[in-house]
C-alpha cells in the first residue's frame, strides 16, 4: 500500500508545482529534433534529448518507445525432416521500438513495482502473448515466445541491449544521445524522463518524436500504395525503357 | 558503403552490395539466357530483404534485363512468335493465379517454406534432368549438336487435342501443351519470382524446341509475363520497390551483356552442363537450410490491419 500513496504524492507535487509555475516543474526536458526524416540516404541517426531538474537530488530514467504494432512470433519445428512454422504466438501493442537510458543501473534506482507500473526496462514490459483468437497462451510457451521475441528485436537493433546513458552536469542539467538505427520503424514515438528520488517517481515529462519518410522515397511509398495502378505502369515503363535503353548502347 | 533507404521495404540496404549482386545474377543471367531470378531472390532474402519485395521488385527487374536480352535474338531471327504468344497467354492465367496464392501463402505464415520447398522440387527436377540428359548425350556422341530428344518420350502429349503448327520451331504439338507450361511457369514466377530457368528446360524437355530458338523466345514471352505479374503485384501485393529494382538493374543489365558475351564463347553443351550444376548447388544450399536445426527457429513479423 506502500506504492500508490508515494504515488499520489508525486502527482500531486506534480499538479502543485505545475499550477503554481511552469519553471517549478521538478523536471523539464526536449528534444534537439522532433521529427526523424527518413529520406533516401538514411543511415540511422542520433537524437539529443536534454532537460533539467529542480534543486533536488535524484536520478533521471529516459524512456523511449516507438509506435505500438501487432507482433507474430512464429516457431518453427521439425516437421517430416522439415524445419518450418508450426506455432505462434501474437503480441499486440507492443512498442516497434524500444530503448532506455539512466544515470545509474536501474535496479540501483528505481524498485521492480516502479518498473513494473511505468514499464521501464525489457524486463517490465508487458508483453501477453495470445493465439489468433486472442485467447491467452499456457505459461512456459508464453515465456518462450516472449524471450523470443525480446531476442529477435534487440538482435534487429530496435529494442537496444543494456542501458543508455544520461549524463548530468551541476545535478540539474542532463542530456543522453538516443541512437536510432537505420532500419528504426516509422510511426510516432514518446520520449518519457522520469525524475526519480529514493525509488520513487517525483517529476515526468513526455516529449513526442516523429520519424517519417519524407522527400522522394515518401513519394515513392504514397505513390505506390495510393495510386497503385499508375505506379506499377511507371515500374514498368522504367524496367522496359532502362532495359532498351541499355541494349541500345551495348550494340556497338 | 552507400546506404539507401527502400521506400516500399522500409530498410536502409548498401547501394554496392545490391549493384554487385545485380552483376553477377546477370552476368550469370546473360551467360545461360535465363532471367537469373531463382538466384537473385534467395540472396536478396539472405540480405535481409523481405521475401515480399525481394520477389515483386525482382519480377519488375527481370523486364529490362529480358528486353535488353531478347533484343539480339530478335536480330537473329531466333524468337518464335507463335509459340511465344501461346506461352504468354497461359503464363498470364497463370500469373493471376499465383499472385492470389502468394496473397494467401502470406496471410498464413508459410510463404518462407512454402517458397523453399518449391524451389528445391523444381531445381532438383530440372537441375537432374539437364545433367543428366547432356551428361548421357557427351557420353553417346562425343562430337554431335547434343540436341536433345523432344516430346517423342511422352506418348500421352503426342495424343493431346488441338494440335497447332509451329513453323519456326518445326512443331506439330497440341495447343495445351504450350498453354500449360506457360501457366505453371505464370504461377512459380508470381510466387518465386523466377521465370526463365523454369521456362528454358521446360521448352525443351516437355515441348521439344530447337536449342537456338529457345532463349529468345523465353526472353520474348518472359518480358510481357514479367510486365503483367508486376502490375499484378504491385495492386494486389503492394511489394515493387522501385528504388531496389533500380539498383539491381544497374549491375544486372551490364552484368547480362558480359554473360552473354562469355556465353557465346563456350559450347552449348558445356553451358547446360555448368547450368546443371549450378542448380543442383542452389539446390543442396535450400535443402540444407530446410532440414538442418536453424540457429534461431523463431521468427518476427509486424501485422498492420489490412
Amino acid at each position: 500500500m506502500k506504492r500508490p500513496r508515494a504515488l499520489f504524492a508525486a502527482l500531486g507535487l506534480c499538479l502543485l508545482a505545475g499550477g503554481s509555475a511552469d519553471a517549478a516543474r521538478p523536471v523539464v526536458a526536449d528534444l534537439s529534433n522532433h521529427l526523424v526524416a527518413i529520406t533516401t540516404g538514411f543511415s540511422g541517426t542520433h537524437v539529443l534529448v536534454f532537460g533539467a531538474t529542480d534543486e533536488r537530488k535524484g536520478d533521471i530514467v529516459m524512456v523511449v518507445r516507438g509506435p505500438q504494432e501487432t507482433h507474430v512470433v512464429r516457431e518453427k519445428t521439425r516437421l517430416a525432416g522439415v524445419w518450418m512454422n508450426r506455432t505462434e504466438a501474437y503480441f499486440s501493442q507492443v512498442p516497434a521500438f524500444y530503448a532506455v537510458a539512466a544515470t545509474a543501473p536501474l535496479d540501483s534506482i528505481v524498485p521492480p513495482e516502479v518498473r513494473k507500473h511505468h514499464q521501464i526496462g525489457v524486463a517490465a514490459l508487458e508483453l501477453s502473448a495470445t493465439n489468433s483468437d486472442g485467447r491467452a497462451l499456457p505459461a512456459d510457451e508464453a515465456k518462450r515466445f516472449r524471450e523470443a521475441l525480446i531476442r529477435l528485436k534487440s538482435r534487429a537493433g530496435l529494442y537496444p541491449g543494456g542501458l543508455g546513458n544520461v549524463t548530468t552536469l551541476e545535478n540539474r542539467l542532463f542530456r543522453a544521445e538516443l541512437d536510432l538505427p537505420a532500419t528504426v520503424p516509422v510511426g510516432s514515438y514518446t520520449v518519457e524522463v522520469f525524475f526519480v528520488q529514493d525509488g520513487g517517481v517525483i517529476g515526468a515529462e513526455i516529449t513526442p518524436l516523429f520519424v517519417s519518410k519524407t522527400g522522394f522515397s515518401a513519394e515513392v511509398f504514397d505513390f505506390a500504395m495510393y495510386h497503385a495502378v499508375q505506379y506499377a505502369l511507371a515500374a514498368i515503363a522504367f524496367a522496359a525503357l532502362s532495359g532498351w535503353g541499355i541494349a541500345l548502347v551495348f550494340r556497338r | 558503403m552507400i546506404q539507401v533507404y527502400l521506400p516500399i521495404a522500409e530498410m536502409s540496404v548498401d547501394a554496392a552490395a545490391i549493384v554487385a549482386l545485380g552483376t553477377a545474377v546477370g552476368f550469370i543471367a546473360g551467360l545461360f539466357g535465363v532471367g537469373g531470378g531463382f538466384l537473385m531472390m534467395p540472396i536478396l532474402i539472405f540480405l535481409g530483404v523481405p521475401p515480399a519485395v525481394a520477389v515483386g521488385s525482382g519480377t519488375n527487374q527481370i523486364i529490362a534485363s529480358s528486353i535488353s536480352g531478347v533484343i539480339a535474338h530478335w536480330r537473329r531471327g531466333n524468337v518464335d512468335f507463335k509459340i511465344g504468344g501461346v506461352l504468354l497467354a497461359g503464363g498470364v492465367a497463370g500469373s493471376g493465379i499465383g499472385v492470389l496464392l502468394f496473397r494467401l501463402l502470406r496471410t498464413s505464415g508459410q510463404i518462407d517454406v512454402a517458397i523453399r520447398m518449391a524451389y528445391v522440387v523444381f531445381l532438383a527436377a530440372i537441375g537432374g534432368l539437364m545433367l543428366a540428359e547432356t551428361v548421357v548425350s557427351l557420353i553417346r556422341s562425343p562430337g554431335a549438336g547434343g540436341k536433345p530428344r523432344g516430346t517423342e518420350r511422352f506418348a500421352w502429349a503426342a495424343r493431346l487435342p488441338w494440335p497447332m503448327r509451329f513453323p519456326r520451331s518445326g512443331l506439330y504439338i497440341s495447343i495445351l501443351l504450350p498453354l500449360g507450361v506457360g501457366c505453371v511457369v505464370g504461377v512459380l514466377m508470381a510466387i518465386l519470382g523466377v521465370g526463365g530457368f523454369v521456362m528454358v528446360p521446360a521448352m525443351i524437355y516437355i515441348l521439344g524446341m530447337p536449342t537456338q530458338v529457345v532463349v529468345g523466345t523465353s526472353l520474348f514471352q518472359i518480358i510481357f509475363l514479367t510486365m503483367v505479374t508486376t502490375f499484378l503485384q504491385a495492386n494486389l501485393n503492394h511489394n515493387v520497390d522501385i528504388i531496389l529494382t533500380a539498383l539491381l538493374m544497374l549491375g544486372g543489365i551490364m552484368g547480362a551483356q558480359w554473360g552473354a558475351r562469355a556465353g557465346a564463347r563456350l559450347g552449348a553443351r558445356h553451358l547446360r552442363i555448368l547450368l546443371a550444376l549450378l542448380v543442383l548447388g542452389v539446390c543442396v544450399g535450400l535443402v540444407d537450410e530446410l532440414v538442418s536445426t536453424p540457429k534461431e527457429p523463431f521468427s518476427v513479423t509486424i501485422v498492420r490491419p489490412s
